[in-house]
């Protein structure tokens, strides 16, 4: 058995804190089967960059450890307990970012911001919000409606929600980069590092070249079977 | 997790504000709709007043299912109700904030112009408070059933004309009773006993519809 585990620091059991983990996993999309038998852990301060072809399963994968998705084999587990049935500490310990923004067109970017933070029941909302646009470097944009937004602010909003608080939750982030200006991909880096380094941990998918330190790569071509 | 359900009604009716036209096009087929029967069958009142209640009901059945296809077809587009179905509430929470915005934009403004199309159909005043009881207790199984449709139907090609085939059927119970309720006043019988059933036809729809929708949406994001 194949297990693909990134050791870190020990935090003690803050909010968000968990081990997502997944044990022999099948993923099909339609007929076909696009990998099988997946083990993977997510230990505390690890960042694990997913590599694989387009239509590898990248995507899929991330959708199943999200919780989006159902697993055609095998299951995940938050903390050694099955996902679906881990209840809330789960939901609260996973941040899911997918292709998609999440920001409504017609709300200001801070609105758009601060609901998805009460989404994730962080407290006092508005103000995180305002806060991590700020680092995002998007203060001067925070009360601008989203659709008068470039696509790589826009993206810089939705990742946005990684710097609402420093609970080292597990970050599932599908191309975080995309759309984003070098200075933009070095604000990300550093944010992914520091969520590492307190003991928080990140699954990412890139198709970009981008240096992270202390990222272990995880190729889902082993897996694959179609 | 009430102020996670507040939180998702506010949003919505704050979109609701922001996109006026398209918050305001079922009350505005209502009334158009509605005003087209006195102009076409003809100004006799009698016929008016009979055919009223029923005209009234399926002109706002119609308008709930206009905007009930909308409910969660933008969320889904965005990426929003992805986050929805991982909030740490659980998604019954999250549906129940969506229905109550929905209600509130589409089904309140009905009850309130109601009276306004009684009076087009010469109803007396008994009439148009029946009219208007039964469609404030009506319009919220439209929207509970319509969020059932919507779930079901989401990100399938005509999914819209879909809402419409699967949930009228299912709203015809509220559609017997809230006609049956006004004939009743104009035949001058008490209206209670279908009051009585359209009230407890929506703790039914209220308990078991947002359950429905909870899982219809995890099946379509799946």
């Amino acid at each position: 058995m194949r297990v693909e585990s990134i050791n870190g620091p020990s935090p003690g059991r803050a909010r968000g804190a968990g081990v997502l983990a997944a044990r022999s996993l099948a993923c099909r999309r339609g007929r076909r089967l696009l990998f099988r038998g997946l083990e993977l852990q997510l230990n505390p301060g690890s960042i694990t960059w997913l590599r694989g072809t387009n239509g590898s399963g990248k995507t899929s994968l991330m959708r199943i450890l999200a919780g989006l998705s159902a697993p055609a084999e095998g299951e995940v587990t938050w903390d050694d307990e099955a996902l679906a049935r881990a209840g809330s500490p789960a939901r609260e310990g996973i941040v899911y970012i997918g292709h998609t923004n999440a920001l409504k067109d017609d709300l200001t970017l801070v609105e758009a911001v601060a609901f998805l933070a009460r989404l994730q029941a962080i407290d006092d909302a508005p103000r995180r919000a305002h806060d991590a646009l700020g680092r995002l470097g998007l203060a001067s944009r925070r009360d601008a409606p989203v659709r008068t937004l470039s696509q790589g602010q826009r993206r810089r909003g939705a990742l946005a929600r990684l710097a609402l608080d420093d609970a080292p939750r597990t970050w599932i982030l599908d191309e975080p980069y995309d759309a984003l200006d070098r200075d933009s991909v070095a604000l990300l880096s550093v944010l992914i590092e520091t969520h590492a380094g307190r003991g928080g941990a990140v699954l990412l998918t890139s198709h970009q070249d981008v240096a992270l330190t202390g990222a272990a790569e995880l190729d889902l071509e082993r897996w694959r079977t179609g | 997790m009430i102020s996670l359900l507040l939180s998702v009604a506010h949003r919505d009716l704050l979109l609701a504000r922001r996109r006026r036209v398209e918050a305001l096009l079922p009350l505005g087929f209502f009334i158009v709709a509605a005003g087209l029967f006195p102009i076409g069958v003809g100004p006799e009142p009698q016929t008016l007043r009979q055919i009223a209640p029923g005209v009234v009901w399926v002109c706002a059945l119609l308008a709930a299912m206009l905007s009930v296809t909308q409910m969660f077809a933008s969320d889904h587009q965005d990426g929003s109700l992805e986050q929805m179905l991982l909030a740490s509430q659980p998604l019954l929470v999250i549906v129940g904030g969506k229905v109550l915005a929905h209600w509130l934009t589409s089904g309140v403004p009905l009850v309130l112009a109601a009276p306004l199309i009684g009076v087009l159909f010469d109803m007396n005043a008994q009439a148009i408070g029946t009219l208007a009881l039964t469609l404030l207790l009506g319009t919220p199984i439209l929207s509970l059933l319509g969020a059932v449709g919507a779930a079901l139907t989401l990100g399938l090609r005509s999914g819209a004309a879909l809402v419409f085939l699967l949930v009228l059927p299912l709203t015809v119970p509220a559609l017997i009773f809230g006609t049956g309720a006004v004939a009743a006043v104009d035949n001058g019988l008490s209206a209670q006993a279908h009051v009585s059933l359209l009230g407890a036809l929506l703790i039914f729809t209220l308990l078991g519809a947002p359950l429905a929708t909870a899982a219809a949406l995890r099946i379509s994001l799946d």
